[in-house]
């Protein structure tokens, strides 16, 4: 049964993001319960193909019957079996959660915003599922135009930093497309696993080397990778709150899992190593945006802002990763990417549920947050000791990961930056639990009430119980990394490594 | 010199336009301008994927039977045809740039609406004074 599942993983949320304007015509709340229901569809699926990977191996599916080099191929092998269960499992806590969010932000737009969720959902799975190059690209267009959509649904400042970000992310885009081209006119296939067979005779053609350096540069704009970070920070905070916590664990990681798949799977990795030196740049690039993004984040009055410079620091370590070309290296990016996906989705929700009971997330304004709402930030907790590393998190698995990629290569500079970077970390986010649960809070409330008279005003039962998921699996992932590392990720990483 | 500029006349044509479309997204400051740069940009890479199908001489089309001359056969030989498909990936990429472009002008309509002009400088200002 599970040999059709690559189709349906794509169909299955297009067609119902085609269909939910019927299902909310009547009444737009219904298409909560049909986004839910979709995407719980779509884990089983996603789920399944993980499964099915493990036990018989990577799956290829022949769209339309026609055979690969010349009909588009969608090929399943460790790395998409990886990614389609987190896009899938995150996408649907996120969901199950917008329902209080999205009716309060965007109430009466329910059915455009679910459509649109959807929408992206397909897109970011096509991504990942294709193996199809320029199918990554109209798939990549889906996900980015439905996230405009969305972001420019957001508060006051959100259509010019949705402009900014459509005129970033077409740069990108259209980047990789002419890298596509360029390896098109070259080899006369699109194929990916062809191309990249058919390209190691000709990896010192101009025509090659550029088209691998226009690919690399469109995909670090859509993964924002520092000095192309610019779009990111204004577009995520200005977004409604749990669109926000959609994008931000989701949309990056996904570009980041295509720099993966185009820096060791269509060019081999000695290309980027030593025909051009793109790793050393990318590696400095990439540590430059950690320490870049955790000041300016330090900087931050607001949580909210100061979360999407997190990210982008956090892109930093996963490109570093990638970039460092090594096992431990690229399996500490792998792990960094799920840890980041369960720990910005969590930190992201919370950032949503202290907007929905207090209307803002300036960290002064936090006094007395954790006896309002102790669960919540208890996962708030939780995903900052993933941010920054403390075990039993996933962040400290994966922290120690990249830690012995810089090491086996000896990259000094890099483990001091780690270090730094980490304690950078810890600065910017003891603050806000500082305030939360040391400061009393202000005599002008009018009747500064004693520590234990403050009444608890935690979020709905809808909203807490994926903040709490989130935080499990923060901790789950960290658990399991190990056997994680050692059923898929160590299959991931290239011959010759 | 002259020879490299007018063999590949078309890959020079589509790097000036891209540059153009570059330059206007980077240094206009009018938001509608930066929207018209995108589009050249997009055009430029679609031209591009389009003039790199064409050949000259005697080739046909593959649905055509190939050869006026020397009596009908399917063109099979790569020469003989022009290929059709960065064609069709093209008409694909047309219709995400015009979505793109449908998408941005929306996005404008509630710059305007909210500020009152499209001008970026001017908008950077009111921001300003909102946040002092």
């Amino acid at each position: 049964m599970t040999h059709q599942f690559p189709a349906l993983i794509i169909v299955v949320p297009l067609l119902a993001a085609l269909a939910t304007p019927l299902v909310g015509w009547k009444n737009g709340r219904l298409c909560y319960y049909w986004a839910v229901f979709t995407m719980a569809l779509v884990c089983f699926f996603a789920i399944g193909l993980l499964r099915s990977v493990i036990l018989n191996g990577p799956i290829s599916y022949h769209q339309g019957g026609w055979a690969p080099p010349w009909g588009i191929e969608y090929y399943v092998d460790y790395l998409n079996a990886f990614m389609l269960p987190i896009i899938a499992v995150i996408s649907l806590i996120v969901i199950i959660y917008s329902k209080h969010s999205i009716n309060r932000e965007l109430g009466g737009r329910q059915m455009p915003t679910y459509t649109l969720i959807l929408l992206m959902i397909t897109g970011l799975m096509g991504i990942v599922v294709t193996g199809d190059l320029f199918n990554v690209f109209v798939f990549l267009e889906i996900a980015s135009l439905s996230c405009y959509g969305l972001i420019a649904s957001g508060q006051d400042g959100a259509p010019l930093a949705t402009f900014r970000y459509i005129i970033m992310g077409t740069i990108g885009a259209s980047c990789y497309l002419l890298g596509v081209g360029y390896l098109y006119i070259v080899t006369g296939s699109l194929n990916l696993a062809d191309v990249s067979q058919l390209i190691p005779p000709l990896y010192h053609s101009r025509v090659v080397l550029s088209a691998g350096v226009l690919m690399l540069v469109g995909i670090s704009l859509k993964m924002a990778l520092f000095p192309l970070h610019t779009w990111l920070p204004n577009a995520y905070a200005y977004a409604p709150s749990s669109v926000s916590a959609l994008i931000a664990p989701l949309f990056t990681k996904v570009a980041a899992y295509l720099m993966i798949r185009v820096m060791f799977t269509l060019f081999r990795p000695d290309f980027f190593t030593t025909i051009i030196p793109a790793t050393t740049i990318l590696s400095w690039l990439a540590v430059t945006a950690m320490m870049i993004g955790s000041f300016y984040a330090i900087a931050q009055d607001s949580l909210k802002k100061m979360l999407c410079y997190s990210v982008v620091a956090q892109i930093g370590y996963i490109a570093l990763g990638i970039a460092l070309a090594n096992k431990a290296g690229l399996i500490g990016a792998l792990l960094h990417i799920l840890n980041e996906a369960f720990t910005k989705g969590c930190v992201f929700l919370v950032v949503g549920a202290i907007i929905y009971q207090t209307g803002d997330c300036t960290i002064d304004h936090f006094k007395n947050l954790f006896r309002r709402m102790p669960y919540t930030m208890g996962a708030f907790t939780i995903g900052v000791f993933s941010m920054i590393g403390i075990p039993p998190t996933c962040g400290f698995f994966s922290k120690l990961s990249l830690l012995m990629g810089c090491i086996v290569d000896h990259h000094w500079v890099f483990v001091a930056v780690l270090l730094i970077s980490t304690i950078l970390n810890v600065i910017y986010f003891f603050r806000v639990i500082k305030v939360a649960s040391f400061e009393e809070p202000e005599a002008d409330y009018g009747r500064k009430a004693p520590y234990d008279q403050v009444r608890m005003e935690e979020v709905p039962l809808s909203m807490r119980i994926p903040i709490m998921l989130m935080a499990a699996g923060i901790l789950l992932t960290g658990i399991f990394s190990s056997t994680i590392a050692k059923t898929i990720l160590i299959h991931i990483v290239p011959a010759g490594f | 010199m002259l020879e490299l500029l007018l063999s590949k006349y078309n890959y020079w044509l589509y790097v000036i336009l891209m540059m153009i479309g570059l330059y206007a997204m980077l240094a206009k400051r009018n938001l509608v301008k930066k929207l018209i740069g995108m589009n050249i940009f997009q055009t430029a890479v679609i031209l591009f994927y389009v003039s790199i199908g064409v050949k000259t001489g005697d080739v046909t089309v593959p649905i055509l039977p190939y050869g006026h001359h020397h009596g009908h056969e399917q063109a099979i030989n790569v020469a003989h045809y022009l290929n059709p498909l960065p064609h069709v990936l093209m008409l694909t990429a047309i219709v995400v740039s015009i979505a793109t472009a449908g998408v941005a002008l929306a996005v404008l309509i509630l710059i305007y609406r909210r500020y009152r002009t499209l001008e970026e400088d001017e908008i950077l200002k009111i921001n300003q004074e909102a946040g002092t």
